[in-house]
């Protein structure tokens, strides 16, 4: 007990405390004038938005996905079931190069879509489009051992009282596995929030338009603006924090009730 | 409701799951399906519930061609081992749920609904567990939980699967009971399938003793108790003591001596002789049959139990007989074994 306060005291709670003490530096006016500057908000109100954006795709995508790999039984199953690690696995840079060159305007998919008029490279639309890239395997992986593991009987169960397939769904699948879920979701919010490599390539990085925080944080740090980047830093943190308390309040109600058997 | 079951076949690959089983239940009848693991009886009610299909065959509820409907459509209770509750959902709303997926032209009113899910909860006596949810409950409350979700959609039959398997002995025993007595009570054709003899025997109307997706034999707990129709029946239901024997002329021999047995009608040829070990009188040397050292005796309860090695087989061969306690054995005497009844049936090939 003591020994495991004792290493996330190091590992988390010592680096953090550092960036609070770095953001002590500034003055509260000045760091209210950093945080409220035009160029931080539209970061941030980006990074957040997109990230949420993203996390909610990816949770639809995700599920879909999760289903097909645990319900099917497909030729190639297995090989798809490894491709959704890739996004886990590639550096991110990697991501970000690869997803350029796809959604440039001369890109396979950039084309066609640059075509009907919409442009994703170099938008906010690339960003989003990198988020839900590397952020829906975290859905795929936290529900689709859940999925697995639900007893069919729950199902029969189901059936032989007449419930419909919507009813099963709807009133015994999904709520069986929502803890896992609102988990899947927001590991992928948290994710998408933190994404910085692949983004980066795909953004264009225009200030005010398609800069994301993490982003901005580099840009002070290479202008030796130090305090800048942690009160940045610092208003991340504690957004992204309430984001996650608020999912796992839910998820600890949904899990209240229904502790595994 | 009376259940027909004609000549289904279910094979998984090449395993004849169930290999051209007729049955008959009756309306209002308490039926146990009976055998080992493995014998098809569990697969037998999953058809019949329309959870898996035959591959042969005909289910019939009241001469009604019950293939033709989904297990949805069926009204039938289904029962697992397991419980299969709705872990998100109170006891309350887990029995309300069969009530609730109704198509909306039948549905009862919410104020029905209650109505009903609290008669339900009264049956099973567990009406102030209503709020909870099924993690906080024991799990003889679950499976009672269980049944009375089952019972609300008022299901034609009820079909249970090992109903008390993952109970300890004591709420095993207490439950069984009071199945009897619900059943008693409710009247609606059931069908449990267990693999404990002792349950079966003690709860059912009638048991269906199955093997190797076979039903060997039907009959009252009584009938296949005392009157087994095969080996498999008699040694699976009670305790048997059994010898290897030959038939020859209507005399039993063992090894080479002959048995003063009448061969009752059994056919030449290799068998084997059961006697339930109760069946087994002890007496002087020269007083029976058979003969045996006694090597060891326990005594529990009203009965002695003692490892009788007979000696007039060929080799050595140990038996276990349960004798009353007032006729003391000790290891070390050489007593004389007379079978009280028994049966013969023709050796396995």
């Amino acid at each position: 007990m003591g020994l495991t306060l004792t290493w996330l005291s190091l590992i988390v709670l010592i680096p953090l405390a550092g960036l609070f003490i770095q953001t002590a530096d500034l003055s509260p006016a000045e760091f209210w004038a950093i945080v409220t500057s035009r160029r931080t908000l539209n970061a941030l109100k980006l990074s957040f938005g997109l990230s949420l954006a993203a996390a909610a795709t990816s949770l639809v995508m995700g599920m879909v996905v999760v289903w097909a790999l645990v319900r099917y039984r497909f030729p190639g199953r297995r090989l798809f079931d490894a491709i959704v690690d890739i996004p886990f696995a590639l550096p991110t840079a990697v991501a970000g190069v690869a997803l350029t060159a796809l959604f440039a305007e001369q890109g396979w998919l950039g084309a066609p879509l640059a075509a009907l008029g919409i442009k994703v490279a170099f938008t906010p639309l690339g960003i989003y489009v990198a988020m839900v890239f590397i952020s829906f395997p975290f859905v795929v992986r936290t529900v689709q051992p859940v999925l697995q593991d639900l007893e069919a009987e729950l199902e029969e169960v189901a059936v032989s009282l007449g419930a419909n397939r919507w009813h099963v769904v709807v009133r015994v699948i999904l709520p069986s596995i929502a803890p896992a879920i609102l988990t899947g979701l927001a590991l992928a919010f948290a994710r998408a929030v933190g994404e910085y490599g692949s983004v980066i390539f795909i953004a264009g990085n225009l200030p005010n338009v398609s800069e994301i925080a993490p982003l901005l944080i580099v840009i002070r740090l290479s202008e030796y603006r130090y305090a800048d980047a942690t009160a940045i830093a610092v208003v991340m943190l504690a957004a992204a924090f309430l984001v996650i308390f608020v999912i796992n309040r839910i998820q600890r109600r949904a899990q209240a009730r229904a502790p595994a058997l | 409701m009376t259940i027909e079951v004609r000549n289904i076949v279910k094979r998984f690959g090449a395993f004849a799951a169930l290999d051209h089983v007729d049955l008959k239940v009756e309306t209002g009848e308490l039926v146990a399906l009976l055998g080992p693991s493995g014998s098809g009886k569990t697969t037998l009610l999953r058809i019949i519930a329309g959870l898996e299909w035959p591959d042969e065959g005909d289910i019939r509820f009241d001469g009604e061609d019950a293939l033709q409907q989904g297990a949805g459509e069926r009204h039938v209770g289904f029962v697992f081992q397991h419980y299969a509750l709705f872990r998100h959902m109170s006891v309350f709303e887990n029995v309300a749920f069969g009530l609730r997926v109704q198509p909306r032209a039948v549905r009862k009113s919410e104020a029905a609904i209650r109505a009903r899910v609290h008669d339900l909860l009264d049956l099973v006596q567990l009406r102030w567990l209503a709020e909870r949810y099924p993690s906080q409950l024991s799990g003889g409350q679950r499976q009672r939980i269980a049944l009375a979700r089952a019972l609300a959609i008022e299901p034609r039959i009820l079909l249970l699967d090992e109903p008390f398997g993952a109970l300890d002995a004591k709420v095993r025993k207490e439950l069984r009971q009071w199945l009897r007595t619900l059943h008693d009570e409710i009247h609606v054709t059931s069908l449990f399938v267990t693999h404990d003899q002792e349950e079966a025997l003690e709860v059912a109307n009638r048991v269906v003793v199955m093997d190797k997706g076979r039903i060997e034999q039907i009959g009252t707990p009584a009938e296949v108790y005392d009157n087994p129709r095969t080996a498999f029946v008699h040694a699976f239901i009670g305790e048997s003591i059994v010898l290897p024997v030959e038939v020859r002329d209507g005399r039993v021999r063992l090894g080479a001596s002959d048995l003063d047995l009448a061969a009752d009608g059994a056919a030449s040829g290799p068998s084997q002789l059961f006697v339930r070990r109760h069946d087994m009188d002890v007496g002087p040397v020269d007083s029976g049959v058979l003969r045996g050292a006694v090597r060891r005796v326990r005594t529990f309860g009203p009965v002695q139990r003692a490892d009788v090695a007979l000696t007039s087989a060929g080799g050595e061969t140990l038996i276990e007989i349960d004798t009353p306690r007032d006729r003391r054995l000790a290891p070390g005497d050489v007593v004389g074994l007379h079978p009280r009844r028994y049966r013969i049936f023709a050796a396995e090939a």
